[in-house]
């Protein structure tokens, strides 16, 4: 618990130390130092004036989306007494659940790499070099033995460590009591209920528009349809981060998704975010690494096999290989509860002085990784574009969903507020599935964890994925668990068995979709 | 050195905790009972060494799972003898005690949230509730108590931000050209500001290509850009 004016203050020195330096803070240089040759420019006001041009020429705008973003991205600042581990994961439980959580995932990639004597990366020849060069758009064409790798872990691993998850300062009796939850997650996390979520996300209200649902065919455009895109083309003009996020809550048009999204998100594609692209594309060329298989397979196995994604398949090689190579990934590490894995040069084990993060962006890709960026592939045709998109999407949201932690929008506190709407809203289909050894998490695990990719149809996925933007949070993801579930809730109720619920319940993606 | 568990965490510089020796929480007891029961009250009892009287600043500790936190002081009273006096009742620690929200977050207690005056304090009680029984054990740790007339700690601010220069009136230009001396020190004291900006590293990443260091002019960095009307207050 801070000060508010001591935390304010950290805020903008925090804010201040990241942005000096960095290129938005040369541009405004830059701009400033040619705006002397100006007229209106004077020696003697020479602040103010300054000043003047840049928030008429829209650079302060810049600067406040710049601004913007670093207080969406960071959370405020700790205590002073924090340690940085703190900021991490306040919880001492739970950070330590992720640390063995880690190391198994780390185990296992280990074995798989002495079984198949791969090392973990390595030189490519001069001439593999040139050849995939060559294929680099159609690296989809290519088909490596991929048959002795197996994804590190799938989402349904991941359930059963968080199933296991326990405070050890919490009376967990054997027998059920009100301490015990009736769903799979025990940690007694704090999870909004309906009237707080009414309120949070009260631009979704049954009397406010809503794009997906108020411009169908039936409805008149002049009633919502009109209005609401003109709206959006005009904070389009504007360049406004805040306003831009303020208004995807009630769904993007599609025409103005792309920009709007990386307005929100402050990408901007400047030539040397392309170059920082084409120089994780060289190191892709010239190390291989053992996540790339990983990556194929994956790839493969998932996005390559479904209907909307798999032309994509080319662009999330060229992304993800990328992905693994980005070491400005590790910035996220200092909110996130997880712990990018360390390896060691050859012969070196133990040396500080030879440790690496490996992969290079400490991010070990697991089953399904790749349909976080599949539906991105709708939007972005460049792939320098497509890459820094879904970089900060992942950043921002994604790694939530395949980390321990007690963040309102991580995977634990999802889960927990799915099973918790259900319980309350829908006793009695959850008191039956339970029952019949269908826990309704088990179910919607998955869907969960992948933000509904791969689930969805891909013009509601991108709708649901506006209102994350909007709302700057995944609790949107269990609520419409929650809604699912009430959708089928009578058919589910005639159902004995977890295997025909599942079956069930997928007949509303087909439905939907 | 304080600490009721544990090792106590990093001082800042500049500042150091008082000396004590706090006793572990200990749970309330209703007299003749049985068992051990889980009361959901404990106290923890400071006193300074060889019955020294501090002015307390600041009081920082990390919470574990407590749920609300009255404070008492031992101080001289009017008459001159001592007594206890409550100077903090019932600060909510966790918002809802059967769930983890605030349970193992760190906080600081400053002296004007204080109901009375912190001087000359002798003694200091700590009293813990946390009526829910879901939790096993609850308690404080990490206790720091800081005396009045230090310097805050040194937070991580450039210089700048605390020496925050008065607003200049412009010359003054009816009939007659600026001064030739004003106007070059102004230029001087805008070179000075580049100098200084030339000679600090940025840690941002800019990129692939280093950006040789551009002349920045006085009224462009961004400290300047304060919260305008055009901010609109978005949290």
């Amino acid at each position: 618990m801070l000060d508010p004016d001591s935390g304010l203050s950290l805020t903008i020195a925090r804010i201040v130390q990241r942005l000096k330096g960095s290129s938005l803070h040369s541009q405004l240089e830059r701009q400033a130092r040619v705006s002397l040759h100006k007229p209106e420019i004077k020696l003697e006001s020479l602040k103010e004036d300054i000043k003047d041009f840049l928030k008429t020429s829209g650079w302060e705008k810049k600067l406040q989306n710049a601004v913007y973003s670093e207080l969406n991205v960071f959370p405020s600042p700790c205590h002073p007494a924090a340690p940085p581990e703190h900021m991490k994961e306040p919880l001492a439980y739970m950070r330590k659940a992720q640390g063995s959580w880690e190391k198994r995932i780390l185990k296992s990639l280990n074995s798989m790499c002495t079984e198949l004597g791969i090392p973990l990366a390595q030189k490519r020849p001069v001439s593999e070099q040139k050849e995939l060069l060559n294929k680099w758009n159609e690296m989809g064409t290519d088909e490596p033995d991929l048959s002795l790798f197996r994804p590190v872990y799938a989402p349904k691993d991941f359930l059963e460590v968080l199933m296991n998850l326990r405070n050890p300062n919490y009376e967990n009796g054997e027998q059920p009591s009100f301490r015990n939850h009736l769903g799979l997650i025990q940690v007694p996390l704090k999870v909004k209920d309906i009237p707080e979520l009414k309120e949070d996300f009260s631009e979704l209200g049954l009397n406010i528009g809503q794009l997906g649902i108020d411009d169908s065919a039936q409805v008149p455009p002049e009633f919502f349809e009109n209005e609401h895109v003109r709206v959006g083309q005009k904070v389009l003009a504007e360049q406004d981060s805040a306003a831009a996020q303020q208004y995807v809550r009630q769904g993007c048009p599609t025409a103005l998704r792309a920009d709007l999204w990386a307005l929100i998100l402050n990408i901007s594609n400047q030539p040397e975010d392309i170059l920082y692209y084409e120089q994780l594309k060289s190191n892709v060329i010239q190390h291989n690494l053992l996540v790339d298989s990983l990556i194929y397979k994956d790839v493969k196995l998932t996005a390559s096999n479904d209907d909307y994604y798999f032309v994509f398949e080319d662009y999330l090689y060229q992304v993800l290989l990328c992905f693994s190579r980005d070491t400005s990934v590790l910035e996220h590490f200092t909110y996130s509860s997880a712990t990018p894995p360390k390896s060691y040069i050859r012969g070196k084990l133990g040396m500080e002085e030879y440790a690496v993060f490996y992969p290079p962006n400490g991010v070990i890709p697991f089953h399904g990784f790749s349909m976080y960026v599949a539906p991105l592939c709708f939007l972005y045709h460049e792939p320098s574009k497509l890459y820094q998109i879904f970089r900060e999407m992942y950043v921002r949201f994604f790694f939530r969903l395949h980390s321990i932690s007690s963040h309102p929008s991580g995977i634990v506190s999802l889960c927990l507020l799915f099973e918790t709407l259900l319980q309350t809203h829908l006793p009695q289909l959850f008191y039956h599935l339970r029952e019949i050894g269908a826990q309704p998490l088990r179910i919607s695990f998955k869907w969960m964890v992948r933000a509904f990719s791969g689930y969805l149809a891909t013009d509601q996925l991108l709708l649901l994925w506006d209102r994350i933007l909007g709302y700057n949070s995944l609790e949107i993801l269990a609520v419409l668990a929650a809604a699912v579930f009430a959708f089928r809730a009578v058919n589910l109720m005639e159902v004995t068995s977890l295997a025909a619920a599942e079956v069930r319940i997928s007949f509303v993606w087909r439905r939907l979709k | 050195m304080s600490g009721a568990a544990g090792p106590g965490p990093p001082v800042g510089p500049g500042r150091s905790p008082l000396p004590c020796a706090p006793r572990p929480a200990a749970a309330l007891q209703l007299s003749g009972g049985t068992e051990p029961a889980r009361p959901g009250v404990a106290v923890i009892d400071l006193r300074f060494p060889r019955g020294a009287a501090a002015d307390v600043q600041e009081i920082v500790f990390k919470n574990f799972y407590t749920a609300f936190l009255s404070v008492r002081v031992q101080r001289p009273g009017p008459s001159g003898s001592r007594r206890w006096v409550t100077c903090l009742r019932d600060l909510c620690l966790m918002p809802c005690p059967h769930t983890e929200q605030g349970a193992q977050d760190y906080f600081s207690l400053h002296r004007h949230q204080m109901l009375c005056d912190m001087d000359q304090v002798t003694a200091v009680r700590f009293i813990l509730r946390q009526p829910s029984p879901v939790w096993l054990h609850f308690t404080i740790e990490e206790l720091q108590i800081f005396p009045a007339g230090q310097k805050s700690p040194q937070k991580d601010f450039p210089s700048w931000l605390s020496q925050l220069t008065p607003p200049e009136q412009p010359a003054s230009l009816h009939g007659e050209l600026p001064d030739p001396e004003k106007v070059s020190t102004e230029v001087q004291q805008m070179w000075v500001l580049t100098e200084v900006i030339r000679a600090r590293q940025a840690a941002a990443r800019i990129g692939r290509f280093d950006v040789s260091p551009t002349t920045p002019l006085a009224g462009l960095q961004p400290r300047r850009i304060t919260g305008g009307a055009s901010w609109r207050g978005y949290s």
